[in-house]
């Protein structure tokens, strides 16, 4: 299989190629067939791949395939090469995984949509991108991969592109990516400079040797991981690039599940897992992703307490997990934060599905005001997401519990006390903003329109749900904490995190890990408590505390009015510098006047040779003439 | 003999040539251009190439010559006041050229040429030049050969199409 | 040999100035005769003196050339006279920039 590796990303390529080049032609019916298949295909290759590297022993399980090299030019080489190992096995799984269940929900969900094969184009040329991200074997391939997913993610979000909204939301997306991206190729480029090379392999030895140019904590090192963290940051919204990914809501609600919740946002994560040899020897470079992952945990919790569309408040839920993970990179718990991004993207694509078939159920309606009572209507929608609520607020036994919880821990352990309160509290604002979704959509009186008859999804939207519901509530026993038994997940992990350097981990007692787990499930449960007394018992509390706390209200309401910040700070200034000095001054005064200067000179030199031109044949000769005895001179002066 | 000949008609060559630009009725100096392609078909028989010198006569001197001789005849230049230069610089600039272009030719071709004894080689047709050329033209030469006579017809044509009257 | 270079050197100058000299397209026209006429003189020349009989060939090719040229360029200039009604090249400056 392993020789078959290639396979895996052209599956899906192949696949955007006929929607897009054939589909219009091709009955809906075709394009489903085609779509579908292309992503179970790469699914059952990923399996294949990664029971493959099952089969190996755990020291070997490091498959690099080079197919050809794709730049030389003098001492630089890059090839195109693929690297599987767990990191990128489970990404690849997670991916395709994902990607297929969202897939088919697709497929019922888009079904009326106009462009019904464009859709599918993206999303297929989305799995390709992503697939190459996760499987490069070198920054620059792993560049390719990541721009190309900021490309799909950009034509999903507009994929409404005559709305405006989603139209702007595209362009935003775009170019707060561009500003993260600055900092990617940077990142790149010093890395380049500093080893000589862009393949993984290379590159993270010389590190792991502890070499004497770029030894641990040195300034290189930093630099290189600060500007590399600036590029997961753009990608996985994290503060304070995060500005696009709520906006991203605009785009149909399978690409929030599959691109902005389970998969591309999470391409930053991956990116700072699998430098985490870099990270690890650049202490302040890691503590500013801890500081910065934590912040935006906990800032995108708050906002997401007071957000009344449906996709929004889950985008915000989004920006927090990923929060997280990088808050479990930042302490060094690099297979809890792959680990989170794991069970995150089962229920945050479940929640977000489900939403979805609230939505569908709702003909288009996403306030969650304008929702209730939906849960003897939509059965099956009310208990997956039930699930996948309980999972992301980290109830036992349900998946997100186990990678919160480790997450949590790490912190402690770690020696971070502040980092563990503070997620504590975060993930006690989760239970709170989750559940006020779920008693707001699915429980007390329907306040939707007069008229709207919800209804249970088709089978190809809720089989999907489904099985999505089950992964969230089991697939958090392949990482058991240390109390209850072997963490599976982290060992599998290991041999891609072997460069990693590690410090010394304080031994603490299962006792005291128990503990805290308790503590955390009960911090969850109490903000289960507070959601169910605030939306469900007294339904007017919420506006009291609202009227009482006003200013406090409309911060979070106007998300820490970050956009009205860059709009101050950036686009204005941007704006006046580009019409006021730069059109005004620079493009009239002094390239126009050079442009127009270049004609004018032309134009007197035509003048010039247009007296040569005199329309007089005897002239004409007479320059022949001219010429040929000036040639004869030359020959007969100096060519002797 | 061969001297002389060369210095005689190559004589009435330069003259008649000199003539044809100095002549102040065109008519003249038709007439001066076919004295010099007479004389010039002289030297041409002087220098072993007489079918060339015959083509010389028949069709330059003859054939053409009397179609330039009807055309200024049909146009009648004559009665055509003569026209006022509009560049007189221009008769200046042309024989001072023409001046220099001459003296550099020469200086290059003493550099060039300082001992070959005249006429050294052997003659070029042997006893039967004519026979040799035609056969060169017939053999070697095929494809210019014909191709010259494309060129022919359609210069045929051109004409026709040019001189026809537009009703 | 030098002597028959000369000649056609003297011949085709003659020509050149002649061109640019006369006023008059047909005498023009002549010249340029007169110009192939001195490059003839000086192939036959070459090829007598190289003796080699690919000159007298070339020599033939100009001839034909030359005899299809002029028949071309006397019908252009009838158009032309009938269009203008001159001779005078000078006036005929329609194409100037």
């Amino acid at each position: 299989m392993t020789e078959l590796l290639w396979l895996l990303p052209l599956v899906p390529l192949a696949g955007a190629a006929l929607c897009g080049l054939a589909g219009r032609r091709l009955p809906k019916r075709a394009v489903t067939i085609v779509a579908c298949s292309a992503s179970g295909a790469a699914f059952v290759l990923a399996l294949a791949a990664f029971f493959e590297l099952l089969a190996l022993a755990p020291g070997d399980r490091r498959i690099e395939r080079e197919f050809f090299t794709w730049i030389a030019a003098g001492d630089f080489t890059a090839s195109a090469g693929f690297l599987l190992d767990p990191l990128s096995a489970v990404m690849a799984l997670v991916v395709t995984g994902v990607g297929f269940l969202i897939h088919v929900y697709s497929t019922g969900y888009m079904r009326a949509e106009a462009g019904y094969y464009r859709f599918f184009a993206y999303m297929n040329l989305f799995l390709f991108s992503m697939l190459v991200l996760v499987l490069a074997g070198n920054f620059l391939l792993m560049f390719v991969g990541w721009e190309g997913v900021g490309l799909c993610s950009y034509l999903l979000i507009g994929y409404y592109f005559d709305r405006p909204a989603a139209a702007d939301a595209g362009k935003k997306a775009f170019i707060v990516n561009r500003v993260g991206d600055v900092g990617f190729i940077l990142g790149i480029l010093l890395v380049f400079l500093t080893f000589g090379s862009l393949e993984f392999g290379p590159v993270f030895g010389e590190i792991a040797a502890d070499s004497a140019f770029a030894p641990p904590g040195s300034g290189v090192l930093t630099a290189t991981a600060l500007l590399l963290f600036v590029g997961a940051a753009g990608k996985s919204a994290q503060i304070p690039l995060h500005v696009w990914l709520p906006d991203a809501m605009e785009g149909p609600t399978p690409v929030s599940a599959l691109i902005h919740a389970a998969t591309m946002v999470t391409a930053g994560v991956y990116m700072v897992v699998r430098c985490a040899p870099i990270f690890s020897r650049a202490p302040a470079a890691l503590d500013a992703v801890l500081v910065v992952g934590i912040a935006t945990a906990l800032m995108a919790a708050t906002i997401g307490l007071v957000q009344t569309d449906i996709k929004r408040v889950l985008a915000y839920s989004t920006v927090s997990q990923l929060g997280f993970m990088f808050a479990a990179a930042g302490v060094g718990a690099f297979s809890a934060a792959i680990f989170h991004l794991m069970t995150h993207a089962f229920f945050k694509a479940l929640l977000f599905l489900g939403a979805g078939s609230v939505i569908h159920a709702l003909s288009g309606e996403q306030d969650l005001r304008r929702m209730g009572g939906l849960r003897r209507r939509l059965p099956i929608t009310f208990w997956t997401m039930l699930t996948a609520a309980l999972a992301i607020s980290g109830i036992f036994p349900l998946a997100g519990f186990f990678s919160k919880d480790e997450i949590l821990w790490s912190a402690w352990a770690g020696g971070h006390p502040v980092v563990w309160i503070v997620g504590l509290l975060t993930a006690g604002l989760t239970a709170l903003y989750m559940f006020r979704l779920i008693f707001l959509a699915f429980f007390g009186e329907a306040r939707y329109a007069q008229g709207v008859h919800p209804h249970e999804s088709p089978r190809s939207m809720t089989a999907p749900l489904v099985a999505l519901a089950l992964l969230s509530a089991v697939a958090g026993f392949i990482g058991l904490p240390a109390w209850l038994g072997a963490n599976r997940f982290a060992r599998f992990l290991e041999p891609s995190l072997s460069l990693v350097r590690r410090g010394d981990a304080p031994h603490l007692s299962h006792a005291l890990e128990f503990g805290f787990a308790a503590l955390s499930v009960a911090v969850a449960l109490a903000g289960i408590f507070a959601a169910y007394r605030l939306y469900v018992v007294r339904p007017g509390t919420a506006g009291r505390i609202v009227a009482r706390w006003g200013a406090l209200y409309r911060l979070l309401r106007d998300k820490y009015r970050f956009d009205e910040f860059y709009d101050r700070a950036v686009i204005r200034p941007v704006l006046r510098l580009s019409e006021r000095t730069l059109w005004q001054r620079v493009d009239v005064g002094v390239i126009d006047r050079a442009v127009n200067g270049v004609g004018a000179s032309m134009a007197g030199l035509g003048g010039v040779l247009r007296g040569m031109q005199n329309g007089l044949i005897r002239s004409y000769a007479a320059w022949i003439l001219a010429g040929t005895a000036a040639v004869l001179l030359y020959l007969s002066l100096f060519r002797n | 003999m061969e001297t002389l000949f060369f210095y005689l008609f190559g004589g009435i060559a330069l003259l008649a040539a000199m003539s044809v630009v100095a002549q102040k009725k065109i008519f003249y100096s038709a007439l001066s251009l076919i004295i010099c392609l007479g004389s010039i078909a002289v030297l041409f028989l002087a220098l072993e190439a007489p079918f060339i010198a015959a083509v010389q006569v028949i069709v330059y001197a003859g054939a053409v010559m009397v179609l330039f001789l009807f055309v200024i005849m049909l146009l009648d230049p004559f009665s055509a006041a003569a026209a006022r230069d509009k560049r007189k610089r221009l008769t200046f600039l042309a024989v001072a050229l023409g001046l220099v272009a001459l003296a550099v030719l020469f200086t290059l071709m003493r550099a060039h040429d300082p001992a070959t004894p005249p006429l050294a080689g052997e003659p070029p047709g042997g006893t039967d030049p004519v026979g040799r050329l035609g056969r060169l033209l017939f053999t070697r030469y095929l494809i210019p050969f014909e191709a010259t006579s494309i060129l022919i017809l359609v210069a045929i044509m051109g004409v026709v199409v040019l001189a026809r009257k537009r009703s | 040999m030098n002597h028959y270079l000369t000649l056609s050197l003297l011949l085709f100058l003659v020509g050149t100035v002649g061109f640019i000299v006369k006023k008059n397209v047909l005498a023009m026209f002549l010249c340029v005769e007169l110009m192939l006429n001195a490059a003839n003189l000086a192939f036959v020349a070459f090829a007598r003196d190289l003796g080699q009989l690919q000159g007298q060939v070339f020599v033939f090719l100009v001839m034909v050339v030359a005899a299809a040229e002029a028949a071309v360029g006397l019908a252009i200039m009838i158009v032309l006279y009938r269009c203008r009604g001159t001779l005078n090249p000078d006036e005929a400056d329609t194409m100037k920039g």
